[in-house]
């Protein structure tokens, strides 16, 4: 069963057309990437399945009721995490869920056991003061506990990671797929090596259609390596490495870049270097960026 | 029921919270204290500079001051005061559309209306204790000093006034809904007020206008009755009414 169906949506603003002919199915407990540029559509296409902006065309069904604008009646299965959470800076976390529960029909006593299990998860327990102090990271956490009060079958979330540091990055994925179990996540972002850490299906959005669907191992068949790159210590050791290995484009003084490379070239590379006795800084795989993807992807 | 109180409670947790509740409550004490208070120090002031005008010719006979003068300062006040409240409540919706902090309780499931009626009644439970507190003073120091015998239907022209402030209440809401800044918030509520006070200047149509209240002291001193106040304040209800329903009809369309 599909947690959410996309089906033919249409926006635009304007003249400007954002959203054309878009179509995409959520099946239930997955982590769902939802990748795009900014500006891509991501946001809106977002809002539109929260029943926030009126769609021009098409439908949205989650857990299989269409979603209406201004009347949202389908948020009850939904959990939102925008991406930046803003709340009521007069109230502690506790009593921001609080509210929430109450707004969402939850009844007091399960409400302040869901709030103490939540505000533990996302680490925010003594943190018991109003939330006009807090940092971007902690009202971050602060959304996803809000997000996943109601117990939803599906959790949106806006960009979450990208605003935040890399410890704050690494919560909130940790979070992110620990919730996997209990619930459908539908994610969107634009940097990559978060939808490899956790999604196992993507959609990637590009004038405002999917230009390219599938799951994790699809995906990573479809593209080619983005290559590595090797530093030396030395340049006498860079020159004699050359010697050996080719195919290396010089960057800067002691690196050299492998662009075109995949793993087994990579493997290849270590070879030689243990076999040759050439010491190394260090040697890194790339990460295929979304540009590359998106390249490959759209044919340019 | 339970998502409505809730949003009660929020709001006038952060009414409290904001330290607006404070402010409030010393703005209404003082313009009620200030009416009385001018009154009684009028003869008093006239005498203490009696001197230095008897130079300069004039000659400043006993003044006299009863309840009276002490009413029409309420009457010169209070709009002042409801200037006041009303800047402080401009921004109920739009600051909230400014920091997005309504989306997360529409995706909550609250239903739009019941955060719009939530809003407005804080609001006019608000100005209801205001304006009230602020005539409760004034009334209970004319009492005490002076005679109020001679002071027709005090509580039907404070009346008049309160319903006054509740039909621009239901303004700012209006406007809120229609507008996103607070700017443009306040703009069309003066906006609107200056119309019906301009229009007033025209006799046939003045005695229909919601601001024709504003001249309500009239009642107070004989020189007008109840029932020429009649046609505006059906016009007022009717003119609350309509614009709390196209407030709620727009809200639910509100891109927020």
């Amino acid at each position: 069963m599909d947690t959410l169906t996309v089906s033919h949506v249409k926006k635009s603003f304007g003249s400007q057309e954002i959203i054309r002919d878009l179509s995409f199915r959520v099946p239930e407990h997955s982590v769902f990437g939802f990748i795009g540029e900014n500006g891509a559509g991501k946001t809106t296409t977002m809002k539109m399945i929260l029943g926030l902006l009126r769609m021009d065309g098409g439908e949205i069904l989650v857990e299989g009721e269409a979603v209406c604008y201004g009347q949202t009646r389908t948020n009850r299965y939904v959990g939102y995490l925008p991406d930046v959470p803003e709340y009521y800076g007069f109230m502690t976390p506790r009593e921001y869920l609080r509210l929430c529960a109450e707004v969402s029909g939850i009844t007091r006593k399960e409400a302040d056991k869901r709030a103490d299990e939540l505000l533990e998860m996302v680490g925010l327990t003594k943190a018991d003061k109003r939330i006009h102090g807090f940092s971007r990271g902690m009202k971050q956490r602060l959304g996803i506990a809000q997000a996943l009060l109601g117990k939803p079958k599906l959790l949106i979330c806006d960009e979450p990671t990208s605003a935040l540091d890399p410890l704050g990055r690494k919560e909130i994925l940790d979070i992110l797929s620990a919730v996997r179990e209990s619930t459908t996540v539908l994610f969107s972002t634009h940097i990559l090596s978060d939808v490899e850490r956790i999604c196992d299906q993507i959609a990637l959005l590009h004038h405002g259609e999917i230009a390219l669907q599938g799951t994790m191992d699809d995906i990573h068949a479809m593209h080619k390596g983005a290559g590595f790159e090797i530093e030396f210590h030395r340049k006498e050791d860079l020159e004699a490495f050359s010697g050996y290995f080719s195919g290396g484009v010089p960057a800067g003084n002691m690196q050299l870049d492998f662009p075109d490379c995949d793993r087994r070239d990579m493997l290849r590379a270590l070879h030689t270097l243990a076999e040759r006795d050439i010491p190394i800084q260090r040697i890194e795989q790339k990460e295929p960026s979304l540009e590359a993807l998106f390249m490959e992807v759209i044919g340019k | 029921m339970s998502a409505f109180t809730a949003f009660i409670k929020k709001e006038f947790l952060g009414l409290f919270r904001s330290g607006k509740a404070v402010i409030l409550l010393l703005i209404s004490v003082l313009f009620g204290i200030m009416n009385p208070a001018i009154a009684k120090l009028t003869p008093w002031m006239m005498e203490s500079m009696a001197d230095s005008m008897a130079e300069t010719g004039l000659v400043v006979t006993a003044v006299e001051v009863d309840a009276m003068t002490s009413w029409t300062q309420f009457y010169k006040n209070a709009p002042m005061a409801l200037i006041v409240f009303l800047l402080m409540f401009a921004g109920i919706l739009t600051s909230e559309y400014q920091s997005g902090t309504l989306i997360g309780m529409v995706t909550k499931g609250i239903s739009r209306w019941k955060i719009l009626a939530a809003k407005k009644i804080m609001v006019l439970i608000v100005w209801t204790v205001f304006f009230w507190l602020m005539y409760g003073i004034t009334f209970g120091y004319n009492q005490y000093f002076w005679d109020q015998s001679k002071i027709e239907h005090p509580l039907f022209a404070a009346g008049c006034f309160y319903i006054l402030g509740v039909w621009l209440v239901s303004l700012i809401f209006l406007s809120s809904v229609l507008a996103r800044t607070n700017t443009a918030v306040l703009g069309m509520t003066g906006g609107v007020f200056l119309i019906s006070y301009l229009l007033g200047m025209y006799h046939g149509i003045s005695k229909y206008l919601p601001t024709e209240l504003l001249g309500v002291t009239n009642v107070l001193t004989k020189s007008a009755e109840i029932k020429d106040y009649q046609a505006s304040l059906i016009v007022i209800t009717f003119l609350i009414l309509i614009q709390t329903i196209a407030a709620v009809t727009g809200f639910n369309k509100k891109a927020l």
